[in-house]
């Protein structure tokens, strides 16, 4: 009998069609992986009866014969997704103990699928962090290793426990949110793919808000045919998500035909950093002949403003996170310090959220309040703004001239070690995000795909970048690359 | 631009987060850091370039104002840490 684990979504869906396995039978083989795999502290608030429950309504769906593809597939869902009834705290102290009465439109529609949600995943504090060390449930730990070397890596973040999980193989797929690289770099450091689908193509409903015009969700899956299906699946216009696009979804699936002939890759000379690594370098060249070789046309472009892209982000991230975050005050859910003698209201706040938050997430929220105080709101966060309009239209003149998909390093390294980075500055890590902020601050699809090993034996990953809108093209371009590179590498167990 | 250890202070409290006082120095120089970082932004030209409203060129939707929602005292009282008689309850504000 094949290990049911490491089958992909696609596969499980055909196997389950055929009546080869019961989704019970799946999930009873996840849940099993999960109860080994807690040295990488990717599952942290686990739903064994849930699942089993939805398994058993799955099965009886397959048999009546209405199926759709993500029916009975057994999945992750990170924390900071509200699930109904099961304990989101988006990895912070301050959602301590909060159980929401709803769910999100993006875990609702996975649900209406019949996909099986085995459990919550680690992640950094409010999806604020590159390495899932800002978490409150601890590290998320990577399950590649450096060689023989047994030093714990970190999986990247913010979707840290969700990237873990699915290189692990401790669930078919996970959801991921993406407000810089939160997607494309966690799947880029543990050998997996994730997308970041156009702003607007899925719904933020009942998604814990970071920075609201960077915010998507999107699929880590396995390969990129598992992408499209649960992209297909979570996309979709929603009433209550006031950005959410009113488009319609196409069968993503079907646009993989692997032909590229005739397409139009952009490389753009300014992501060739100063001090890349050679690995990377190798890499983006190796992608970039691949490409050329399945028949795509390879152009030399310029986005000018890349440079800007970060210090942007660290402008507007920070301002939207201050005013979103201004919610958890101790009054309506979560964590409420406990009160001194005379203490008042504004005391309350000031311990709640002091006690609540952690270091990042502070650190964060006032840089956030200082750019948009009286004085230096103009000359930060308007000045960030219309740098930002610059990054955009840098891919819209791109995109104007025929480029149908830009292709770029998805990291500046591979993984690195849990703990490396706590004594550098916080622009060291700001700076694992170089490659992806962009995206999100133009409100493109990426798409993060595994392509190579580096000298230690780690996964690299390279970022595509589509047109507006264009998720199933750039998928279909992220096929071609999937299979021209035929990364099949698989960390060893030893957890 | 340089943040003192007031500014900081100041800061902390807009942002209703409490910081001991032995904490300012080291949370100064830490938004100092950022800021430097954030200081490229001056190099950049944005003469007669308008700041970003919406990513995506849509406008927002609007609705009809009328009540769509509601009648769940019950299930919004449900996460709050201390609630009675159907009200969140915080210390006293008013005298």
């Amino acid at each position: 009998m094949t290990d049911l684990t490491k089958l992909t979504l696609a596969g499980a869906r055909d196997k389950l069609r055929a009546g080869d396995v019961t989704s019970v039978e799946l999930t009873e083989a996840f849940l099993t992986a999960i109860d080994k795999a807690d040295a990488l502290n990717a599952f942290v608030h686990k739903t064994p009866e849930l699942a089993l429950e939805r398994a058993k309504a799955a099965d009886a769906r397959i048999q009546a014969g209405d199926a759709p593809d993500m029916c009975g597939l057994p999945i992750g869902i990170k924390d900071l997704f509200c699930t109904k009834g099961v304990p989101s705290q988006a990895a912070s102290r301050i959602l301590e103990g909060f159980t929401p009465e709803y769910e999100s439109t993006v875990s609702q529609k996975l649900e209406d699928a019949g996909a099986v949600m085995l459990g919550k995943l680690n992640m950094d504090e409010f999806a604020m962090g590159s390495s899932n060390e800002t978490s409150v449930y601890g590290n998320a730990i990577n399950p590649w290793r450096r060689g023989n070397d047994d030093a714990d890596l970190t999986p990247g973040g913010s979707s840290g426990g969700s990237a873990a999980a699915v290189a692990a193989d401790l669930c078919l797929a996970a959801t991921g949110t993406d407000t810089g690289g939160s997607i494309r770099q966690p799947a880029a450091f543990t050998g997996i793919t994730g997308i970041k689908p156009t702003y607007g193509r899925c719904s933020r409903w009942g998604v814990v808000a970071f920075a609201s015009s960077l915010d998507q969700a999107g699929p880590m899956t396995k390969d990129v045919r598992d992408a499209a299906i649960m992209l297909e699946a979570m996309c979709g216009h929603d009433a209550k998500d006031s950005t959410s696009s009113e488009l319609a979804v196409p069968n993503f699936e079907a646009m993989l035909t692997g032909d590229i002939k005739g397409k139009k890759i952009g490389i753009p000379k300014e992501y060739r950093m100063d001090g890349m690594p050679a690995e990377i370098e190798k890499l983006w060249a190796e992608g970039t002949e691949m490409l050329k070789a399945a028949g795509a046309e390879i152009v030399d472009i310029s986005l000018p403003h890349t440079k800007y892209a970060l210090p942007a982000y660290y402008v507007i991230a920070p301002a939207e996170a201050s005013s979103n975050l201004a919610r958890y005050d101790g009054v309506r859910y979560g964590h409420r310090a406990t009160l001194g003698a005379g203490d008042g209201i504004t005391e309350m706040y000031e311990k709640t959220r002091a006690e609540g938050f952690g270091h990042e997430v502070q650190r964060r929220v006032m840089v956030g309040t200082y750019v948009l105080s009286a004085g230096f709101y103009d000359a930060y966060y308007n000045r960030a703004r219309r740098v930002r309009t610059l990054i955009k239209q840098d891919f819209e003149n791109v995109f104007a001239q025929g480029i149908d998909a830009i292709l770029t390093p998805a990291t500046p390294s591979a993984a690195f070690g849990v703990g490396e980075m706590t004594d550098a500055d916080p622009i060291q890590m700001y700076l694992n995000d170089v490659f992806t902020v962009t995206v999100n601050l133009a409100g493109l699809p990426g798409v993060s795909v595994p392509t190579g090993l580096n000298d230690q034996g780690l996964p690299l990953g390279l970022q595509l970048i589509g047109r507006p809108w264009e998720e199933g093209d750039l998928l279909n371009t992220a096929y071609a690359l999937e299979q021209a590179a035929g990364f099949v590498a698989k960390p060893a167990q030893w957890w | 631009m340089s943040i003192d250890e007031s500014t900081a202070a100041k800061v902390a409290k807009l942002a209703r987060i409490k910081v001991e006082e032995d904490a300012l120095p080291a949370l100064a120089q830490e938004f100092n850091a950022v800021l430097g970082f954030i200081e490229q932004l001056n190099e950049v030209d944005v003469e007669g370039v308008e700041p970003m409203v919406s990513v995506t060129p849509m406008r927002l939707k609007r609705r009809e104002d009328v009540v769509t929602d509601g009648d769940q005292q019950e299930k919004v009282l449900s996460n709050a840490p201390d609630a009675r008689e159907g009200f969140f309850t915080v210390p006293k504000v008013v005298d």
